[in-house]
């Protein structure tokens, strides 16, 4: 799976949890740029990552994201990091 | 979407869809409900918000602060009180306990940690009780590390036995606190798998007491508590038989081709499923069946030597050529109960799609395979028991009654006629406190005959029984066939020379009996002893109570005010009122 692909899955998820068919992110949205993304709102984006990717995130992983483009380099480590693994 | 198994996932991420779709729903009713933090609660509200509407409870929140659970409810909060919850609900759980024993400790000590941690949660839970509304708190999961493994379970100073000793303290408190209800986590944990329960990324983090993949099935287990004390549970359990109560097709293969029983492992799925059905019987649900069968053939799969339930267990047995939606809307005939209140299990995925999109709004159990049946529909909180009357454990026979009483009705070609030859007796008295439990029971479960659909906690019934202001009646009614029970209640306020009905109910196993006939009189006798000149009423207006739209006018009241969906009627006391009532012989009790 290319990063664009993964922007584009991301970007589902955001459409779907703050129920807006139009919204679009880029590398640089983060929690200013949302009004409803609270604290509350980050954990369920990145439960809901885990979910569709099927990968991960541990305490540190999570601790200092800053914005999307950061979210989507960390999806793509953990998915290649379980590449590894299964290898 | 909101059926067991569901899928939490697309619940969790399309929370905010899912609430604007359900807040369409008509007929919610409003409650406020307070949550009391042990750990985050942001999420388990968003999320109870959802299973709540979708049992049609509209909830408006008071939210506790983080983790002080304890303070919030045991010091004097203003708040809290201005808020006048109709329920709370404490979300602890293990993240909570700060006395555990540290492994190898000694048994005194062990015992006295464990004291002082009851304590805590008793002072916690008891401050919650004195509110004065429905409690729900949640039990103990169990521990993610075992120091001493296997022996946790057995030692003095083991943790699991701890938690299993202080669940148990618990479920003791419960028992003797009637408005105290138990979330079992404990249970849930299991059942969801404690490893991603306890998984410690979500409370390191961000302080979540559980997965908030798991929230989903939290909230519907607390939504279930609170729609059952608000009286939304489901009513009727409608089977059907071929595939579903035992295997084959009775039709075609005979009594003796089907399978059911130990002998073979299909069967034991079906007999599993009938002894379900058996035991919900026995705890008041109404069993019914719709199937495509001649009726004889039909009964004659429960002669099968290894069957459970009798063709008399059902309260309802319909089994012909046409369709499902058909029999279901006759089935809510025959038991005068709102389709709503309704389960529907059957095997063919055609027959569950064409009754989920009937409009006559039974929820539909979900298939996977016979051996799950049972379970996916326990788990769905159908039938959730939050209160066990004795009404409860004797409903099925009642019901039978009525049927008999239907065969009779068309021997009479004078309804009156028929009336009278039922030898009815009425037993009228005020809310003694031996009959509040079915007092309340009866004011949350009635939406057909309920002007006001007004509701009330056991507490509110008890303090108007002690007040002076108010007229309050309740009847039984029994005839030749056997005793309904309590079935009508009626509270009035008295002010000045004007008593107001704010209430008036009737379980509908009694309806057309003259039955409000004779507690209108009862009511004139009291009020005119409390020197009251007139009465008023209100009827106002919802889906389900159409049934009681004329009752006042009918009553000989006169309509004097009308706005929006609320009409307000008068009655004034004739000096020579002639008693409405002519077929119900009134008792005082």
């Amino acid at each position: 799976m290319n990063r664009e692909k993964i922007f584009l899955t991301v970007n589902e998820i955001f459409r779907e949890i703050f129920d807006d068919p139009e919204l679009s992110v880029t590398d640089k949205t983060d929690a200013n740029d949302i009004e409803d993304w609270d604290s509350l709102e980050q954990i369920n984006l990145l439960v809901a990552m885990e979910k569709k990717f099927l990968i991960k995130f541990s305490v540190d992983d999570v601790e200092n994201l800053q914005n999307v483009g950061e979210t989507v380099d960390l999806i793509i480590r953990k998915i290649e990091e379980k590449g590894d693994e299964q290898l | 979407m909101f059926s067991y198994p569901f899928d939490s996932s697309s619940i969790m991420l399309k929370k905010r869809s899912l609430k604007r779709e359900l807040l369409k729903k008509e007929g919610l009713i409003e409650k406020r409900i307070a949550i009391l933090s042990g750990t985050t609660i942001g999420e388990v509200k968003n999320i109870l918000e959802l299973f709540l509407l979708d049992s049609g409870i509209k909830p408006e929140f008071f939210e506790g602060e983080y983790g002080r659970y304890y303070e919030d409810l045991v010091f004097e909060n203003t708040e809290l009180r201005e808020f006048e919850p109709d329920i709370i609900y404490i979300h602890t759980g293990i993240h909570n306990i700060s006395n555990f024993p540290v492994a190898g400790s000694d048994e005194q000590t062990a015992k006295g940690l464990f004291l002082a941690e009851w304590n805590r949660f008793e002072e916690a839970i008891s401050s919650a009780v004195a509110y004065g509304c429905p409690v729900v708190a949640n039990n103990f999961e169990y521990p993610a590390v075992r120091v001493l493994g296997n022996r946790e379970n057995y030692d003095v100073s083991g943790k699991v036995r701890f938690i299993n000793e202080l669940n148990l303290k618990l479920a003791d408190f419960a028992r003797l606190n009637e408005g105290l209800f138990i979330n079992d986590i404990n249970y849930l944990s299991a059942l969801y798998g404690l490893e991603k329960w306890s998984d410690p990324t979500y409370y390191n983090s961000y302080k979540y007491g559980l997965n908030p993949d798991a929230i989903p099935l939290l909230c519907h287990s607390v939504s279930s508590i609170i729609k059952s004390i608000f009286g939304r549970n489901k009513k009727v359990l409608l089977l059907d038989l071929d595939n579903t109560l035992w295997g084959g097709v009775i039709g075609d293969d005979g009594v003796d081709g089907i399978e059911l029983g130990i002998e073979n492992p299909s069967g034991i799925a079906y007999s599993d499923l009938q002894r379900y059905a058996k035991e919900l019987k026995g705890i008041g649900v109404l069993l019914g069946v719709v199937s495509k069968n001649e009726e004889g053939t039909a009964k004659s799969g429960f002669d099968h030597p290894s069957a459970i339930l009798s063709a008399d267990d059902f309260s309802v047995f319909i089994a012909n050529w046409e369709d499902k939606a058909s029999n279901i809307k006759r089935a809510a005939e025959i038991l005068n109960l709102g389709s709503d209140s309704f389960v529907f299990a059957d095997d063919n995925p055609a027959e569950r799609e064409l009754v989920e999109h009937s409009g006559l709004g039974v929820a539909v159990a979900k298939y996977t395979v016979p051996e799950r049946f049972a379970e996916n529909i326990s788990r769905s909180g159908y039938f959730e028991a939050t209160s066990m009357s004795e009404e409860d454990l004797i409903r099925a026979e009642m019901y039978s009654q009525n049927a008999m009483r239907e065969s009779e009705k068309s021997r009479f070609s004078d309804y009156g006629e028929y009336l009278s030859s039922l030898e009815m007796k009425a037993g009228v008295g005020t809310f003694a406190e031996r009959k509040q439990k079915r007092i309340t029971q009866l004011i949350n479960k009635t939406n057909q005959f309920n002007p006001t659909t007004r509701r009330y906690t056991e507490d509110e019934i008890s303090e108007i029984e002690v007040d002076e202001n108010y007229i309050k009646i309740s009847a039984r009614l029994e005839d030749k066939f056997g005793d309904n029970g309590i079935v009508c209640a009626l509270i009035a306020k008295c002010r000045d020379k004007t008593a107001t009905i704010e209430l008036f109910v009737m379980s509908c196993r009694v309806f057309k009996r003259d039955l409000e006939k004779a507690v209108f009189d009862k009511l004139v006798e009291t009020a005119v002893s409390k020197g009251i000149e007139a009465i008023e009423a209100s009827y106002i207006r919802t889906p389900k109570n159409g049934f009681v739209e004329t009752l006042y006018p009918d009553l000989g009241f006169l309509l004097f005010d009308e706005s929006g969906e609320e009409k307000k009627y008068r009655y004034e006391i004739e000096k020579d009122y002639l008693k409405k009532n002519k077929h119900i012989e009134v008792m005082d009790e």
